[in-house]
């Protein structure tokens, strides 16, 4: 059987007017659009509209559609709607539809979001993150405590976990970006420094320049894109899963359970990975020395030479600040999360990008710290 | 065309998860416009068969033929097709937290048909109020409860008016009057659409008011130990456990 052509055609009769539907009314081939259906009743403007379902076919749900707006334009014109022949099926599915009485949303007027504008909503709100973010801190260092007294809930198991999760996986990726900076910082001076003749000079400028910057900051960025956001998105899902509400109504503390080992396991894997990084930039930047007449021998005891143990401890002790900074950029936006799928999406974002500003504005604190010290 | 009255048939279908076995043996049919209750305990596989049958999960053996067309050995296109006349709604919803309710309901409509802007708005708006939820169209699922989006997920399964409506625990999370809502929102789909209705539960109110049809899955021996109108396997089923079941624990006929 092929499907009879949809159509509609609105009549007077001395009832009134009537609106006339024939063919098959399905979605899989589209009706006259309610617009038509629509401009065509407010052209006649009846006051009085029946239906006549007569030489209507089959019918889905884009009839009920249509029922709805002429029933509705009907309500707004002041018109009488009567639905006449209509199929009694159809008229139930309609009666359903009309079940609960529809909910008005409550709208707020333009007029108050500018006066909270006004006063000063948005600057109250920032002062409300800023006391949450110190609450954390705060709560953070009580758990901290709790922890070094022997009674914080936080597993062993869970400790151990996360620092093989942030350390030795993340040892090919950080292998990989040392040896390439390191060769980028070779190649860079190199250039310079042959100008003057003195390339030998490029050891020191490679293994300074790991030794108290890149290495801190490259591992530093890998992990807060690596580990910070998958804190953000596994504290995120338990939030949405209500894992965390779970946690603490058994009375035990998410920042003692959860944000502890995760950042501890960030804080003692840092410092490890930021010598890791030391030792394989400088080993990038060998061959590039080579390439400019510089002996094996010759780079190494340059190397040797530059750097002491004060520079070494100089990066190490950024590492560890950026490990907290990391850490904690993830877990906060992590418990903080929303309710849904999204939620975790932009939690995922807020601590990657934050953790990567903290990570350069407290590089650069270090800095001046360190130039106004001497070291 | 004349469709046959036989839907859905599952043949000797084999379900496992690696190497452990959930049921085996699962034979049974769905006839044109049943309601048809997968029932049994709690982890004897009710959703997993659900999944099975949806083409979500891919089986161990045996097959499911719609209209005796076997889904599994269809390729990609005709199972696309296949999957357009089926409705399904999720136990926790399934709606995008991206899009409001109105976006949600709108998205196979946009997909699938040419529908007009406005008819479509109409359109969402009625399926909405179907599942009582008008006035809720520019709503995000995460403002809604989980009752109202286990609703909106309705709403959205309909929204192409399914040959097949596929529902994993409906009422579980509502409340007794909106639960009896939806059963009747059930009753007069298939009355006025002629829809098969495939139901997991273990809602004993729902399956006698709404079921015509049912299988029951053991979680113990691992198979279906019967199939038929649940109001007959109460009083007549060979099994025990069956009329255990249907009874609420108290099985007629056997002397504990």
């Amino acid at each position: 059987m092929t499907p009879a052509a949809p159509g509609f055609e609105l009549v007077q009769r001395e009832s009134g007017a009537v609106l006339v539907l024939r063919g098959d009314w399905v979605v899989a081939a589209p009706p006259p659009s309610l617009e038509e259906v629509l401009l065509a009743l407010r052209d006649a403007a009846p006051v009085h509209l029946a239906l006549d379902c007569a030489a209507l076919g089959q019918w889905d749900s884009v009839l009920l559609a249509t029922l709805r707006g002429c029933r509705a334009w009907c309500g707004e014109a002041g018109a009488a709607f009567d639905p006449g022949n209509t199929p009694a099926p159809a008229l139930r599915l309609l009666a359903l539809s009309d079940a609960v009485v529809p909910h008005r949303r409550a709208a707020e007027p333009r007029a108050a979001a500018l006066r909270r504008l006004l006063a000063g909503e948005p600057l109250r709100a920032a002062f409300a993150g800023f006391l949450s973010a110190c609450a954390f801190v705060g709560e953070l260092l009580i758990a901290l405590s709790r922890l070094l007294t022997g009674r914080a809930r936080m597993r062993m198991v869970d400790l151990l976990w996360f620092v093989q999760q942030a350390g030795p996986r993340a040892l090919g990726i950080v292998t990989l970006i040392s040896v390439l900076v390191g060769m980028i910082l070779a190649y860079l001076g190199s250039v310079q420094l042959q100008q003057l003749g003195a390339q030998v000079y490029v050891a020191d400028l490679v293994a300074l320049g790991m030794v108290r910057e890149m290495a801190p900051l490259m591992t530093a960025v890998i992990m807060a894109g690596r580990t910070g956001a998958a804190y953000a998105a596994q504290l995120g899902t338990m939030q949405t899963r209500e894992e965390i509400d779970a946690i603490e109504t058994l009375g035990i503390s998410p920042m003692e359970f959860l944000v502890l080992p995760r950042m501890l396991a960030l804080v003692l894997v840092m410092p490890m990975l930021c010598v890791y990084s030391d030792v394989l930039g400088m080993l990038g930047g060998a061959p590039v020395a080579m390439a400019m007449d510089v002996t094996w021998g010759q780079y190494l005891a340059g190397a040797q030479e530059a750097v002491t143990l004060t520079h070494i401890a100089t990066g190490v002790a950024k590492s560890i600040a950026f490990g907290v900074l990391i850490g904690a950029a993830g877990c906060r936006a992590g418990l903080l999360c929303g309710r849904s799928s999204e939620a975790v999406g932009q939690a995922t974002t807020t601590a990657v990008v934050r953790a990567i500003v903290w990570l350069v504005v407290a590089d650069a604190a270090f800095n001046i710290v360190y130039q106004r010290l001497g070291i | 065309m004349d469709a046959p009255r036989e839907h859905i048939r599952v043949s000797g279908l084999e379900m496992r998860y690696g190497s452990r076995v959930i049921q085996s043996g699962l034979d049974f049919a769905v006839m044109r416009g049943d309601i048809f209750v997968i029932m049994g305990g709690s982890g004897c596989g009710k959703s997993t068969l659900l999944k099975h049958m949806i083409g979500l999960y891919e089986p161990a053996s045996g097959e499911v033929l719609y209209n005796g067309t076997s889904y599994q050995r269809c390729d990609g296109e005709a199972r696309a097709a296949m999957r357009q006349r089926w409705g399904i709604t999720y136990q926790s919803g399934g709606l995008f937290s991206a899009m409001t309710l109105a976006e949600n309901v709108a998205l196979p409509l946009t997909q699938y048909t040419s529908l007009d802007p406005r008819s479509v708005r109409e359109l969402v708006a009625y399926k909405l109020a179907l599942v009582g939820l008008a006035g809720f169209e520019e709503y995000y699922p995460s403002e809604i409860s989980g009752g109202m989006q286990k609703r909106a997920g309705l709403a959205r399964a309909i929204a192409l008016d399914p040959e097949i409506l596929f529902f994993d625990e409906p009422s579980a999370g509502l409340d007794p009057v909106s639960s009896r809502l939806l059963d009747e929102l059930i009753l007069q789909m298939r009355e006025a659409l002629g829809v098969t209705v495939v139901i997991v539960t273990h809602e004993l109110a729902s399956i006698f008011a709404i079921a015509s049809n049912s299988v029951y899955l053991d979680a113990e021996t691992r198979t279906m130990l019967d199939t038929g109108d649940p109001r007959e396997l109460l009083l007549s089923s060979p099994h025990a456990a069956v009329r255990r079941f249907l009874g609420r624990g108290a099985a007629p006929g056997v002397s504990s």
